[in-house]
């Protein structure tokens, strides 16, 4: 009787997988859970569950557990898997979020310097926000760039061929556009994305600041000006509603036909361009056929912007640790990741530099002022300090969007908004 | 053989005196009041230490320490509560708190009183009515609140679309973009969710009033109005308190209504105390903080039932 070897076992074993084309039942048992967003881009999340999941089964032998809620709760399920010890083994977390959870992360510095190296370079901002203390907590996934979306030829009736260069034209344009009962639609309320998205680039581009040299300076002449400035130009030119909108009202207000411009990711437009049937222009052609993107305006101290970071941590608690960094270095090879990042139309953009070549890119000139948005982005909140955990702190009590929505209100002098903003700071940062 | 019976004989009396010792020890044990209360009291005991007491006693163990999320803290002592003192979004919240709790109880109340007054009288399809006027207390607050979200939206808000065509605006009305409005919405929201749970308790009230005081009454020559305020709410006083009781704790600790409504917006007009330490406990990850702001509800939601259960037990000694 011929004598079966150890090495003819691990033979055969590895044939029978290849057979099979399934992965050893110890693998199989891995199961990855994630928490995501609600994407905009509905596609996207498609290609998770659809595509990645049964690729990465395949691939791996990890079942991939795609589990999405809204953007505004993913805070509250983080807090209570921490403190709980259990949930989900990756989050899904915006902007500085990592900051407020590194403790609770396991670290992904290989992935990050292997993704870094093969794609061009993480971006600078997704850097920033992503490692606390030298240590990569988390990985940035993506960047959703924000910028202008308007209607074009609403703009043209008013004598704006091009889009305003600077707030003081584009405050000029959106009187008319006003008087035409096609009003500025800009969210001011409570929520995670257009609004600071809004509220920070404007006070920066006025020279305004959070914090300097560890102080707190947010009572500046620049700061005053810039909330003066909003008030009239509230009053002036925008959809007052916007006070109690969250992140899909101006969504729906643009598509609608009930505002002419928004400060928002692409979309507006991704969602006109896929619904082309069903929204239209008041002259009945396809309503995407009228859109253009464009970077908010200039103030005296030039133009600024903040791109809203998708990022994913690995939770320390996870019994799959291993595995769910395994998803994520497989979810990273430009192969994979390309099949996530197409459906998305430019609406989420890579947190590397490689991404900005793709030939995605040339299919569609009104997405192109998306490509480079996120290269570009040079200050975050807490700026000009660090984007840590007091920076956090008051992104999520929402102050510097509070200070602009109070004086726009009309219940608060911008003075008395400038002061109140500022005192809340100094009790964060003291 | 004889022998061997008389043993066994012995042996069953044996074993039945013992059966008999513990039939009675388990007898004794069950017919003790103070055993059997005690046992019956367990279950209660356990679910109140397990899902009230021991998080409570975090909260108030959180509330003086610097935790975080992910991050055990240390101990503060009274530093959380003196933050939130001095904290003015804090204050504003604690301020629509209080307007938010006095006004829907009030309308609640008022409201509830008529409808349970109405629907005392005897009408055709009194079952179908009394029933279908739960509806708004069944649905959840959170699907009942993103329908009033809706009908509030400031864009396609189709209050503002009937008044509008209706001809009786010419602007929209700001629902839910103005401070001043948004609180007032969050109001009516709260009271017609509220008030079917004040009109069945207090129609239960009224039910258990005899119609011969109401008759005598009538005989003596007293008019409607003086008939409710000398018979009606004199008796129906006690239910009457009992149930603002519920109901100011319910709507000063209310938190769903507020959130999914106006997110505690526009510029944290709406917050209440609830929704603003749940921005900061949860949303933000301070955890000690987040408790000592939800503890300030419980100072005064005690003094609030501490009144009112003193002056319901006077009304009864008297």
């Amino acid at each position: 009787m011929a004598q079966f070897k150890r090495r003819d076992f691990l033979k055969a074993g590895i044939a029978g997988i290849l057979v099979s084309r399934q992965a050893p039942l110890f693998a199989q048992a891995n199961t990855v859970h994630i928490v995501r967003w609600n994407d905009f881009v509905p596609a996207a999340d498609k290609v998770l569950r659809e595509v990645f999941a049964p690729e990465v089964q395949k691939a791996l032998g990890i079942k991939l557990n795609v589990e999405t809620i809204n953007a505004n709760d993913i805070p509250a399920r983080a807090t209570s898997a921490i403190q709980s010890g259990s949930g989900p083994d990756i989050f899904m977390l915006l902007n500085n979020y990592p900051h407020l959870y590194a403790s609770a992360a396991v670290d992904v510095g290989a992935i990050a310097d292997e993704v870094a190296k093969a794609q061009g370079g993480i971006y600078e901002a997704s850097a920033a926000l992503n490692r606390v203390g030298g240590k990569w907590v988390s990985i940035p996934w993506s960047v959703v760039p924000a910028m202008i979306a308007y209607r074009k030829s609403w703009f043209d009736e008013v004598g704006a061929k091009t889009f305003p260069k600077t707030w003081q034209e584009y405050h000029a344009v959106g009187k008319k556009l006003k008087a035409n009962k096609h009003p500025i639609g800009q969210t001011l309320g409570n929520t995670f994305g257009d609004a600071p998205t809004f509220t920070y680039p404007l006070l920066w581009s006025y020279g305004g600041q959070e914090v300097a040299k560890g102080k707190v300076v947010l009572d500046s002449k620049e700061t005053l000006d810039s909330v003066r400035f909003m008030v009239q130009f509230w009053n002036d030119a925008h959809d007052e509603g916007g006070l109690a909108w969250d992140d899909s009202n101006n969504n729906r207000a643009f598509l609608s036909g009930d505002i002419s411009a928004s400060l928002n990711g692409a979309s507006i437009y991704v969602a006109a361009l896929n619904g082309a049937d069903k929204f239209k222009t008041e002259k009945g052609a396809p309503l995407h056929t009228d859109i253009l993107h464009a970077p908010l305006p200039a103030g005296p101290k030039g133009a600024q912007a903040y791109h809203t970071a998708f990022n994913h941590m690995v939770m320390k608690y996870s019994k799959n640790a291993k595995a769910a960094i395994e998803f994520l270095r497989w979810a990273h090879k430009q192969e994979n990741y390309e099949k996530w990042f197409v459906v998305q139309k430019g609406f989420a953009v890579g947190a590397t530099r490689v991404w900005e070549k793709h030939a995605m890119w040339k299919n569609d000139p009104v997405m192109l002022p998306f490509r480079g948005g996120a290269a570009q982005q040079k200050r975050l909140m807490g700026f000009s300090g660090q984007p840590n955990q007091k920076a956090a702190e008051v992104w999520n009590k929402f102050i510097v969007t509070g200070m602009y929505a109070q004086a726009c209100s009309g219940k608060v002098k911008p003075e008395d908004a400038v002061k109140w903003a500022a005192g809340e700071l100094r009790k964060i940062y003291t | 053989m004889g022998g061997g019976r008389a043993a066994q004989d012995l042996h069953l009396s044996a074993r039945s005196s013992t059966e008999g010792a513990r039939v009675s020890r388990l007898t004794r044990l069950l017919e003790s009041e103070k055993a059997l209360a005690a046992a019956l009291l367990a279950p209660g005991v356990a679910i109140l230490v397990v899902f009230i007491a021991y998080p409570f006693v975090m909260a108030l163990w959180y509330s003086l320490t610097s935790i975080r999320v992910g991050d055990a803290g240390h101990f503060v002592g009274l530093d959380n509560f003196a933050k939130a003192v001095d904290d003015t979004i804090f204050q504003q919240a604690f301020k629509n708190t209080v307007f938010y709790t006095f006004w829907a109880t009030i309308f609640k109340l008022s409201l509830g009183m008529w409808l349970a007054l109405l629907l005392n009288r005897h009408f055709r399809f009194k079952r179908v009515v009394r029933a279908s006027m739960l509806l708004p207390f069944i649905i959840p607050t959170v699907l009942s609140a993103f329908a009033w979200r809706w009908m509030f939206d400031p864009t396609f808000s189709v209050m503002n679309w009937m008044l509008y065509h209706g001809g009786m605006i010419t602007d929209r009305l700001p629902f839910l973009s103005s401070g001043d409005w948004a609180m007032w919405c969050a109001v009516l929201v709260n009271t017609w969710r509220g008030m079917p749970f004040f009109a069945i308790t207090l129609l239960a009230g009224l039910q258990t009033i005899s119609p011969d005081l109401h008759e005598a009454a009538a005989l003596d020559g007293a008019g409607a109005w003086h008939r409710f305020w000398h018979v009606t709410w004199p008796l129906l006083l006690p239910v009457t308190l009992v149930v603002v009781v519920f109901s100011v704790i319910q709507t000063f600790s209310d938190f769903q209504l507020i959130y999914v409504l106006t997110g505690g917006g526009p510029a944290n007009s709406t917050h209440l105390i609830a929704t603003y330490a749940y921005q900061i406990g949860v949303a933000s990850g301070l955890l000690g903080e987040g408790a000592a702001l939800s503890l300030f509800m419980f100072p005064v939601l005690f003094a609030v039932v501490w009144v009112q259960l003193r002056y319901l037990k006077r009304m009864e000694a008297a």
